[in-house]
């Protein structure tokens, strides 16, 4: 096993990286809404291809992806202070939010297996963080 | 649903080219853009978007969107066949949770 030399942090920064992970999980949610939204935008008979130039060409799908560029950088600067299997966690709360917006913006129907099915695979997610240790 | 599962199956094959480009990896901007590993990593995952979004148009995204978390289930599983990784008890209860949740997800989409 190889174990990565960390310089210790300090309280201060590991409060921050908790914010910054937070505050990715924010926009990951804002990128899915624009990723759906976009993708009704690229035809109802698009092929596969369609959708890959679609990525670069529909406005919404262009912005949704790239705002996955912005929180790769911030969940790497929150990653440098922070513990993994602390900040690892946290990820998943974009599950929940992306969950309500779906009622509130598309319209969706919640029903007892989708929140349940969505909280185990928060409750799995959290546990990956910490797949190291036996 | 499908078509977002086969996405999060090629997605977790970009995540093992990206991890095996890293190993060949030297701090120039030169090796970083002639790593083929790397570059098709990306090309990879910019390959599972398209499937993501293809199955998106008509299906729900709070059932499609917790799904990209089956890509851990296999890049577990390359994880160990590729790098020899352990596959330790708390993954073995991560992916029966993470796999649980599909399932419910499948009973409650419409």
């Amino acid at each position: 096993m190889l174990l990565v030399r960390v310089p210790p942090s300090t309280p201060e920064q590991k409060r921050r990286s908790l914010l910054l992970a937070v505050v990715a999980t924010f926009i990951t949610a804002a990128a899915q809404m624009l990723i759906k939204t976009g993708s009704g935008r690229i035809g109802e008979h698009a092929t596969l291809f369609d959708t890959l130039l679609g990525l670069v060409t529909v406005p919404s799908l262009f912005a949704g992806y790239a705002l996955y560029g912005v929180v790769t950088v911030i969940m790497v600067l929150a990653l440098r202070h922070g513990e993994l299997s602390v900040v690892w966690p946290i990820i998943s709360l974009s599950f929940v939010w992306v969950a309500i917006l779906s009622v509130l913006v598309f319209h969706e129907a919640m029903n007892f297996a989708k929140v349940a099915g969505i909280a185990v695979i928060i409750t799995g997610v959290a546990i990956m963080g910490k797949g190291g240790q036996r | 649903m499908l078509w977002v599962v086969f996405g999060s199956l090629i997605g977790s094959f970009g995540a093992v080219q990206l991890k095996a480009g890293t190993q060949r990896l030297e701090m120039n901007l030169r090796s970083l853009i002639t790593n083929w590993r790397l570059g098709s990593g990306v090309l990879l995952y910019v390959l599972s978007s398209v499937f993501f979004v293809f199955g998106l148009r008509r299906g729900e995204l709070s059932v499609l969107y917790p799904l990209v978390s089956l890509s851990y289930v296999w890049t577990t599983f390359w994880s160990r066949a590729f790098f020899g990784e352990a596959i330790t008890r708390n993954k073995i209860y991560a992916l029966g949770l993470i796999l649980a949740g599909v399932t419910l997800l499948g009973w409650g989409k419409q």
